[in-house]
């Protein structure tokens, strides 16, 4: 399997100098011309699911009507997720042009922004950028204008679907797919929803070309990524590197010399101990990851761990479908009963039976990844859930 | 009218009045007045020709959108994996004992409510904390009882 060695990159945060320049270039390509671009850049999807971007573009612009949407989504709520924040902070000019990227290729007219409440700072930055972008926009002859629609504290909304329900002033509960989105999405319009980070991406991409991006990662991930470390840490902080590193890799720059686990894509992603940290591959060949990479020395108890992210998803859960609903509660009594001696320690594996179920009958992706977490800790670190 | 009612008026006419406002309208409501009571629910849902149930419905889904009276200051508190590791608990006595209340409950004075909550976006800044849109990092105990009693004088 091919991998790489850990090294940083410097693109994503680089001056945003000439992204209306990128704009105007693309604007002389084919739509046809660029979509291939950005496939055989071979960039999937920023915030964790890992969808083939392009292909997604390709999707929404092949869709029939005249009024298409382009959603940013800005609902980053992963716990040890905070990249797209720095994004927005300190380069917002790239993510709007991104947006704007999109809507003239899959002739969408509108953009909006959903933003998670927690990041109701960002507001006046980003309307400066908006408002100055929005009269930009105009004068390279671009009919595309975009607004700022806000979450109000609810982790499932960053879920394409629940976030699009949200924006539409429902609850945040996921639909069914198909349909995609891409052919009913906002409005039941068609609409491409993307990470922060992708449309960065995408601006990048239209810069430098294909070639120069795929010159990065390997061949099932493609590119750089962000990464939020933090955890128990000698640097915590976002930090920009080539996909396809190994754990160990990562470890030795970021650890503090006694790294037990690294929680890598969040609570809903997968907790990796250390004897497996020179076998794992940080990409699509490995373990994907939304960018949260959360360290724990051998001082945490990984009990505490997993009873943290149990009673987030337990919280988060928009109860709308069972298997997660029930599952949350039912997953999170468990480990308590066992460490309590209520239970004995077999009943851990009735537990990783209702976990896999859980992946398998949930209907959209928050009940779908609950298990990775417990699965992952509990065959891991059965010991210190038990005793 | 009723405030309320004004308030809800304003709010449907500056954002319009299909469903895809309500949130924006909500939202406003949060702003203006922190929580959203039973009286102004009704007013949405008339402005918006919805019924009451399908706005509470909504409302209540969100953890932002508190249908229940708080503070002049909402306190929201990360407690996820990382802020933990870092403290959060050290940070929630101090409050407690600053505020004279519990996680949850609201000063008798109705300037402060004190929650805790999911993920902020800050693990590599924690223990991390909202004042209502106002984002705190890095915190001591010290630093949050200094900050709470800055917004005692405000």
């Amino acid at each position: 399997m091919e991998t790489k060695k850990l090294s940083r990159v410097d693109y994503i945060f680089k001056p945003e100098t000439n992204c209306i320049d990128t704009l105007k270039k693309v604007m002389t390509m084919e739509k046809e011309e660029f979509i291939l671009e950005l496939i055989d850049s071979g960039l999937k999807g920023r915030g964790g699911a890992g969808f083939l971007t392009g292909l997604k573009w390709k999707l929404a612009a092949e869709a029939a009507g005249d009024v298409k949407y382009v959603i940013c989504n800005a609902d980053e709520g992963e716990p040890g997720t905070f990249k797209d924040r720095e994004i927005l902070d300190r380069v917002p000019y790239k993510v709007l042009c991104g947006m704007a990227l999109c809507g003239y290729i899959v002739g969408a007219r509108e953009g909006f922004i959903y933003l998670r409440a927690e990041y109701r700072f960002l507001v006046p930055k980003l309307r400066k950028a908006i408002a100055d972008l929005n009269v930009e926009f105009l004068k390279i002859g671009l009919t595309f204008s975009i607004d700022i629609r806000f979450g109000s504290g609810a982790y499932v909304c960053g879920e394409e679907t629940a976030l699009i329900e949200s924006m539409e002033g429902k609850r945040g509960e996921p639909r069914n797919k198909p349909p995609y989105p891409v052919t009913e999405g906002y409005l039941g319009k068609p609409t491409v929803v993307n990470n922060v980070e992708t449309f960065v991406n995408c601006v990048i991409i239209a810069g430098i070309g294909h070639q120069e991006y795929k010159k990065f990662g390997t061949d099932n991930s493609r590119g750089f990524k962000l990464f939020s470390v933090s955890g128990d840490c000698s640097k915590e902080g976002v930090y920009e590197l080539e996909l396809g590193m190994s754990l160990q890799d990562f470890v030795d720059e970021f650890g503090d010399g006694d790294t037990k686990a690294v929680q890598v894509g969040g609570a809903s992603g997968f907790c990796v101990p250390r004897k497996k940290f020179p076998d794992t591959i940080i990409g699509f060949e490995g373990i994907p990851t939304g960018g949260s990479m959360k360290i724990f020395n051998s001082s945490r108890s990984m009990y505490n761990v997993l009873h943290n992210y149990l009673e987030f998803f337990e919280e988060e859960s928009c109860g709308q479908c069972s298997p997660c609903r029930v599952g949350c509660q039912q997953l999170l009594k468990g480990i308590v009963a066992v460490k309590r001696r209520e239970k004995s320690s077999p009943y851990l594996d009735e537990l990783m039976k209702l976990a896999e179920t859980m992946k398998v009958a949930s209907k959209c992706g928050l009940g779908q990844s609950v298990g990775n977490a417990f699965v992952s800790i509990i065959e891991n670190f059965r010991e210190e859930i038990v005793y | 009218m009723s405030n309320s009612e004004i308030l809800v008026k304003e709010l449907a006419d500056k954002y319009g009045r299909n469903r895809e406002s309500l949130m924006p309208i909500l939202q406003d409501v949060i702003e203006v007045r922190r929580y959203v009571t039973d009286e102004v629910l009704v007013s949405v849902a008339k402005e918006l020709d919805l019924s009451a149930a399908e706005v509470f419905g909504t409302a209540s889904f969100y953890s932002f959108i508190d249908t229940k009276e708080v503070g002049k200051y909402v306190i929201r508190l990360c407690k996820t994996i990382v802020c933990d590791m870092k403290g959060k608990d050290a940070i929630i006595g101090a409050l407690e004992s600053t505020l004279r209340i519990k996680v949850g409950q609201t000063t008798p004075d109705k300037k402060f409510t004190l929650f805790t909550t999911n993920c902020l976006g800050w693990c590599h800044k924690g223990p991390a904390m909202l004042i209502n849109d106002e984002v705190y990092t890095e915190l001591t105990p010290g630093k949050a009882i200094e900050i709470i009693e800055n917004y005692m004088h405000k």
